[in-house]
């Protein structure tokens, strides 16, 4: 009894951690699309290129593989590096052009960086991934429990620090403008506003975010395959978002704990109920459940669980009376 | 002369380029990139799949080939009930999901809604058919030499079938009615609307026939290569970078764009290896995007 205990709490930690890593690339999609109304449809594609820098960045160099032996926190800023350069990018390209032209690139984008990761075996390890990734604090003497206590509290650390900046940035005037932006590009460029600089800025400050959120998933797992990062991932993500509430960033940690949560409870019930023989159709369904909630979603309430909240100016409700 | 890699990239170009036709007629018209149009080519092939097996069993006389093609009279019936049939999805897609989008103005969110189809039709498709390969026959198409390339039965009539389609697709645009008033609607829909186009319906034409087209596609597809619920999808990317490169909205682009792309994956795979190919869609998206943003055929807004 005590073991089931302690096992079951070891599992809502890990939940916890699964949760914590996904709102990461959440939070950086929410300052893409929820802010500035940037479509982003490479998701799993820049998470993936933070997962492979992180990792290759904090392995030791040996024969047949490439590392550079850095510590785990650099690591994470190397990721949310590349990440964001490899964003800034894409935003040089295609900003300037029709909005359809950054949704097609950033596709592009996430199909050529699983075809690396796939083929640049030296680099990524190919199909099988990267194994023994770092994991911080993994070498402290304690049971399994307590090294997922330690996981999710320096995770949700992390989070936290994440949220508290994106918070302040959101409404501080350069968050002003990147809304101004979406709502009416014309009326912000007569006021000076560069729309696309603002616009790269956002797009590449959020793909250094979807890179920490590759890079946390790395080193929490010890563990990436190319078929962490696949179309699915970057639905979910976006799915997250729309339930959760574009534009809102705790509409986006709300919705990783829904999305994520109905993750694990459809595939605890596929997992147990179907036969072996049908699993794989099980899951395909799963996503086909969640593609139906996100569509109703759109449709029946598209500002999200928690809709954005609207803030002319804190300075209004006085006036008004 | 060795025209093998040219031939290759004809024929494998020739079915980017029917699928781009679909994306750059919706595009026209709707002006957003429709990213569950992969899906549209994957129930195609399903379809012809079904529709092909059922006719075959009923009529064993269809099952006859020629010259060494499998592609049998039995798969022709397939082939018009996947493009009626992905026709007829396109047009349920929209009256479910994007036109009420649409009327809300809010153009990327249909794109992002289309995200989101393309998700759950093609788990969908999983979910019916397993993600195990199907064909539409067991037998091998074996390839003929025909001294400047070998080329199989198979793809010389797939081949044939995108020529046709492309001709018909033209007359269409150019000598009918309906096909004016979608290239009208695509330049000015507001425009259109005032001289009394019914918009309404020109979009649903636009949307069966960009269906129907994929289903083909999805046909041809399945004939060279084989059926798996995620053939659409890693078509999407040559589809969209053969409409970009060729000018979105533009037929003879998404034509020229699509054998550009087939040509690049041919040489890719002779020159590079054939794990790269689908690297090639994305540096031609590149280039075109710093060098020529509007396309081939396209004109610069």
């Amino acid at each position: 009894m005590n073991l089931d205990w302690v096992g079951w709490l070891t599992y809502v930690c890990s939940f916890g951690v699964l949760v914590l890593v996904q709102a990461v690339a959440c939070l950086g999609l929410n300052l893409q699309w929820g802010q500035t109304g940037l479509f982003n449809v490479g998701v799993a594609g820049i998470v993936a290129i933070g997962a492979y820098a992180s990792a290759i960045a904090t392995a030791v160099a040996q024969v047949g593989a490439v590392g550079l032996g850095l510590p785990v926190p650099v690591g994470c800023l190397f990721a949310m590096g590349i990440a964001g350069a490899a964003s800034a990018l894409i935003g040089v390209l295609t900003l300037r052009l029709r909005a359809d032209y950054l949704a097609i690139t950033t596709f592009g984008v996430a199909v050529v960086v699983d075809l690396v990761a796939r083929n640049a075996t030296t680099l990524t390890g190919g199909p099988l991934g990267m194994s023994a990734i770092a994991r911080p604090f993994a070498s402290l003497a304690v049971p399994l429990l307590g090294h997922a206590l330690i996981t999710l509290a320096w995770v949700a650390v992390v989070v936290l620090l994440v949220y508290l900046g994106l918070e302040r940035l959101v409404g501080s005037p350069w968050g002003r403008v990147l809304r101004a932006l979406r709502e009416d590009e014309r009326a912000a460029a007569a006021l000076g506003k560069s729309p696309t600089r603002y616009r790269l800025q956002a797009f590449a400050l959020g793909g250094a975010l979807m890179g920490l959120a590759g890079a946390l998933e790395a080193h929490t797992l010890g563990f990436i395959a190319p078929e962490n990062f696949t179309a699915a991932f970057t639905f979910q993500i976006w799915a997250m978002l729309i339930i959760g509430g574009a534009g809102n960033n705790r509409g986006a940690l709300l919705g990783s704990l829904l999305v994520v949560s109905l993750w694990s409870v459809t595939g605890l019930l596929a997992g147990s109920v179907l036969p072996p023989d049908l699993q794989a159709r099980g899951a395909a369904l799963r996503l086909v459940a969640i593609g139906v909630l996100l569509a109703l979603a759109i449709l029946l309430r598209p500002r999200g669980l928690l809709g954005e909240q609207v803030a002319v100016s804190r300075h209004l409700d006085e006036a008004d009376s | 002369m060795n025209l093998q890699v040219p031939m290759d990239g004809l024929i494998e170009g020739s079915l980017v380029a029917l699928g781009a036709a679909g994306v750059t007629l919706t595009y026209g018209t709707l002006r957003f990139g429709h990213f569950a149009h992969g899906e549209l080519v994957s129930v195609g092939a399903y379809i012809a799949l079904l529709v092909g097996g059922v006719v075959a069993a009923a009529m064993p006389a269809l099952r006859v080939t020629w010259g060494g093609a499998t592609a049998t009279p039995a798969l022709a019936f397939g082939l018009l009930a996947g493009a009626l049939g992905a026709g007829a999805l396109a047009l349920v897609l929209d009256a479910l999901v994007y036109r009420r989008l649409r009327e809300r103005g809010a153009t990327m969110t249909v794109a992002m809604a289309s995200f989101g189809v393309s998700m759950a039709l093609r788990a969908l498709l999983e979910a019916c058919f397993s993600a195990r390969p199907r064909y539409y026959s067991e037998e091998l198409s074996i390839a003929i030499d025909f001294g400047f390339a070998r080329l199989a039965p198979d793809r010389l009539v797939v081949l044939v079938l995108v020529a046709l389609v492309f001709a018909a697709l033209g007359l269409y645009t150019t000598r009918t009615r309906m096909g004016r008033e979608m290239r009208a609607v695509g330049e000015n829909p507001l425009l259109a609307q005032v001289v009394g186009i019914d918009v309404a319906r020109v979009v649903r034409a636009t949307w069966w026939l960009g269906g129907a087209v994929a289903g083909v596609a999805g046909v041809g597809l399945g004939l060279l290569v084989q059926i798996r619920p995620s053939m659409g999808a890693a078509l999407l990317l040559p589809m969209f970078a053969a409409a970009i490169v060729g000018g979105l909205g533009s037929l003879r682009g998404a034509l020229w764009g699509g054998l550009l792309v087939g040509g690049g994956e041919a040489l890719a795979v002779a020159w590079v290896g054939a794990e790269w190919r689908a690297a090639v869609s994305f540096a031609l998206l590149v280039l075109v995007l710093i060098v020529r943003p509007y396309g081939l055929f396209g004109r610069a807004t």
